[in-house]
């Protein structure tokens, strides 16, 4: 850690200091409330807060990826929770074989729904997820090579702005579409679901959870350091240049497209990663995760935690699942009315977000 | 002629045993009601003869009581032996008067009982319903009449049906009569008649008519040339059918086109001439859609005429709506698209569920006008619907209005200078913000009067304006930014290429597949298939 500290990754950067502070702290107190408090008392955590608190930081995952391409690239992504969900489907694809032949059906070499579909064999490209190393693999290679070949059609013909927003929306969709079609092989309507074990370890049990909430912080973290280091590095300076001014960072010389693609890449990779942690946390994967909507709600999340900050992409994600949390457990019904506001109210009053608001407060008060 | 002198006899004995046990119910001229309520007494042959009694009676449930004698769905209620219509539904039966419609509620199992029918009852009565069928007042329901009868005539309907030639006078029904004969002849007549039966039927593409020639085909106890005959006469009809598919694969990728411009127009003028990218598109057509049922639920003895009134209302309201919108919120964000989009999002948003807190999230069904129902049939085999029809020249009429307002008017020319090059058309005196307000109410009101056309189509419902939004923005990426030609031609081609992909791959790889290649298709041509000309950096 102080070794980190000395190494001037964050010099400046206090936000992050503080997100790495909290995350080492939850990581060790939020297990340490559900497995060591007695249920009565007043510090106990239940493990389906301990649950919550894990998806909200695999959404913060996804945030600090979209805020990596949006708020330092200027690459305003519809279609990172395609990219989430098809490493959700990686991770519930290795869940989904470690049933084995505890399924409704008993099949020991098929998944339910192929029995249920008649299917007598595996399709190949199921072959290899029995292993978790090659699920991991297949977690970080699915949406790096789909984000890396969509990247690299649109980004060499130059498609930029709305148009890449509106192609990446259109990508998300079309995987929606494909995967809600049973003859796909990915369980149609329903996903994948019925999870038991990972690892050996059951899911439901609360050790288990509480692992999966402490690898999702440490996750977290270090996703953290990797893009602070990126956006720090030279790398991460003539990414800005491009986000700024792409044209003049093309005529200085530079290949704007080898730059966008390799992070818009790196963000899907660590979305991806996200997916694969969220999964084994709330037990199902399917299609409609690859809505649009889903997807320009992470754009929000970002927005309103303040773009270009990446601690901030992490905050939001938080603050604003957790309003969606606590409304529609209230008021179901205002819950839209108020993401609409805040999609409105954030975009024309805070341009840079919560974080902006309070550093604003705090050079003011200096 | 066996079987038809059989019925008179059976007919002429049953009036004969009736006389004598029920002498009140073989009075002729009796009314429906107790010609009705006599079909449940007796046997096969009273039954034969009430049935007769009652096809006698032009009354306009006559058919309907036949028929639902003939198909088993007439029965007495047990309580007190009312004739009803029983229709099975969750294991009890609802009931509904036989003699006036009237619904009885259900009754169980065991509450009514079914009035038996044999096959020889049954042919009789198919004879009665053919025989009113097609001495009916309105050709129309002969024609139709005959198109039942068309693939099963025997020897007793096609006396039948020979009697009726004689006496029809429209040439529609005289053609499918003439077809039906010739059929029947290509079926038992002599070689001889075979043959002329062949040549008259070489044109049809009634499914019954191939099935008649292919057994003439394969019937190796027939002579050579007759079957040879028979075989290219299938040939020319398999010809005509494929002819006749792809006509109809055009026509619906045509009106699926037509649908998609009209969405995607409003949208091709904000984003394409605006620059604006606005998400709530899609709700400002569910909007327009939502004022059609408003105003069909305003005036419900007048939905042929509530539809002309729908359309410039919802123009209104959705227009309104959009120069609110860009009033209180795309103003303040000119110049940074990305933003709006997010900002036009959470307006959809908000729309969707202030819709949704209003008319309840569940889908509204507006009642099409009669004038639009029905079909127009182009040759035997071939027929177009006519609320495709009209929203397909629907389409092209609003095409052609804005084309005109951007082309002809004042404001057209102020809304292509200020779209060409803002500062310059402002130095020129161009009032610029009042251009983008009334510009932007334009488009939306546009998708208003597109949201009334799609609400003949499809369910109204909160979530109406999603399912096409992204749909929308691919017409307009596709032809091309800030092209009204574009979107024209782009929606039209979408449409029809949808429509031929749609038999090898089903609907939703068709679509897929399109997302797929316009993807692709916007790496190879960023501009889409019209470019703008012009010298604009990108920077």
């Amino acid at each position: 850690m102080s070794l980190l500290m000395r190494s001037g990754l964050f010099t400046g950067d206090v936000g992050g200091k503080m997100l790495i502070g909290i995350l080492a702290v939850a990581a060790v107190v939020v297990p340490a409330c559900n497995l060591l408090a007695p249920p009565d008392s007043t510090f106990y955590l239940s493990t389906y807060t301990v649950t919550l608190l894990g998806k909200y930081l695999c959404f913060a995952l996804l945030a600090l990826a979209l805020d990596l391409v949006w708020g330092y690239c200027g690459i305003l992504s519809l279609g990172h929770g395609a990219f989430f969900t098809l490493g959700g489907y990686a991770m519930g694809m290795y869940l989904m074989r470690q049933i084995g032949s505890r399924g409704v059906y008993g099949n020991p070499d098929l998944p339910d729904f192929m029995v249920f579909l008649d299917w007598d064999t595996l399709p190949w490209y199921w072959l290899g997820f029995d292993q978790f190393w090659f699920a991991a693999l297949m977690v970080v290679a699915v949406p790096g090579s789909l984000a890396f070949v969509f990247g690299w059609l649109a980004f060499r013909s130059r498609v930029t702005g709305v148009y890449l927003s509106i192609m990446t929306q259109a990508l998300t969709y079309a995987l929606m579409l494909a995967f809600f079609r049973n003859e796909l092989g990915f369980g149609g309507n329903n996903g994948l679901t019925d999870f038991k074990e990972i690892l050996d370890f059951d899911l439901q049990a609360d050790t288990t959870r509480c692992a999966l909430f402490a690898l999702s912080a440490a996750t977290l973290g270090m996703a953290y350091l990797a893009c602070r280091g990126v956006v720090n590095s030279k790398l991460g300076k003539i990414v800005v240049a491009i986000r700024d001014a792409e044209s003049r960072a093309r005529f200085i010389g530079y290949r704007v497209e080898f730059y966008k693609l390799w992070i818009f890449t790196f963000s899907a990779i660590l979305a991806g990663i996200a997916g694969a942690l969220y999964v084994p946390q709330v037990g199902i994967i399917n299609p409609s995760e690859f809505q649009p909507l889903n997807s320009i709600e992470n754009v929000i999340w970002v927005a309103v935690g303040g773009r270009g900050t990446l601690y901030g992409a992490a905050l939001g994600a938080v603050l604003v699942n957790y309003a969606k949390t606590t409304f529609t457990e209230i008021m179901p019904e205002v819950w839209l009315f108020a993401l609409g506001g805040l999609f409105v109210f954030v975009t024309v009053f805070l341009p840079k977000g919560v974080v902006g608001l309070l550093s604003r407060r705090n050079s003011d008060g200096s | 002629m066996t079987r038809a002198s059989t019925i008179g006899r059976f007919v002429w004995s049953a009036i004969l045993i009736l006389s004598f046990t029920f002498p009140l119910h073989a009075q002729p001229a009796a009314s429906f009601e107790e010609a009705v309520a006599a079909l449940k007494d007796g046997d096969f042959e009273a039954k034969a003869e009430a049935a007769q009694l009652l096809s006698n009676i032009d009354h306009p449930r006559t058919d309907l009581v036949l028929r639902a004698f003939l198909e088993g769905r007439l029965q007495k209620r047990r309580s007190d032996d009312l004739v009803v219509f029983a229709d099975k539904i969750d294991g009890s039966f609802q009931l509904e008067d036989a003699a006036n419609g009237e619904t009885l509620g259900t009754v169980n199992r065991r509450g009514v009982r079914k009035l038996a029918v044999n096959n020889q009852l049954r042919a009789f009565l198919r004879e009665l319903i053919a025989r009113r069928g097609l001495t009916a007042e309105n050709p129309i329901q002969r024609l139709a009449s005959v198109e039942a009868m068309f693939g099963g005539v025997d020897a007793s309907s096609a006396k039948l049906l020979e009697d009726a030639l004689g006496e029809e006078s429209d040439e529609a029904v005289r053609l499918a009569i003439e077809n039906a004969l010739a059929l029947h002849q290509l079926r038992s007549g002599s070689d001889e008649e075979k043959r002329s039966a062949i040549a008259k039927l070489t044109g049809s593409v009634h499914p019954a008519v191939r099935g008649g020639l292919s057994a003439i085909r394969d019937d190796e106890s027939l002579n050579d040339s007759l079957r040879a005959s028979a075989g290219s006469a299938i040939v020319a009809i398999e010809e005509r059918l494929e002819l006749y598919g792809a006509v109809e694969v055009v026509f619906f990728g045509l009106s699926l086109g037509s649908v998609l411009v009209l969405a995607a127009i409003g949208l091709a003028i904000t984003f394409g001439v605006m620059g604006v990218i606005n998400m709530a598109h899609g709700e400002l057509i569910m909007l327009g859609a939502y004022t059609t049922y408003v105003i069909q639920l305003l005036m419900p003895d007048a939905i042929g005429i509530s539809i002309f009134i729908a359309i410039p209302a919802a123009f209104l309201v959705s227009g309104l709506v959009g120069i609110g919108i860009e009033r209180s919120v795309i103003r303040f964000l000119y110049g940074r698209p990305l933003e709006t989009l997010l900002a036009t999002f959470g307006i959809s948003l908000v729309l969707q569920q202030m819709v949704r807190s209003i008319f309840s999230p569940l889908n509204r069904s507006v009642s099409a006008p009669e004038w639009m129902s029905g079909s127009f049939e182009i040759v035997a085999g071939l027929s177009f619907t006519y609320n495709r029809m009209v929203i397909f020249v629907f389409s092209l009429l609003v095409f052609s209005a804005i084309w005109l307002v951007l082309q002809r008017t004042r404001l057209g020319l102020e809304v292509r200078a200020v779209a060409q090059n803002r500062n310059m058309a402002r130095a020129l005196g161009v009032r610029s913000a009042w251009v983008d307000s009334l510009t932007f109410g334009f488009g939306s009101g546009i998708a208003g009067v597109a949201g009334v056309a799609l609400s003949q189509l499809t369910n109204v419902g909160p979530n109406l304006g999603q399912s096409y939004i992204v749909d929308c923005f691919m017409v307009v990426v596709f032809g091309g930014v800030g092209n009204i030609w574009g979107t024209l031609v782009g929606g039209l081609s979408l449409g029809v290429a949808n429509k031929f992909l749609e038999p090898f791959a089903g609907a939703v790889v068709a679509k897929i597949l399109i997302l797929v290649f316009i993807i692709l298709f916007i790496q190879k041509r960023p501009s889409g298939l019209f470019p703008q000309k012009g010298r604009a950096a990108e920077n």
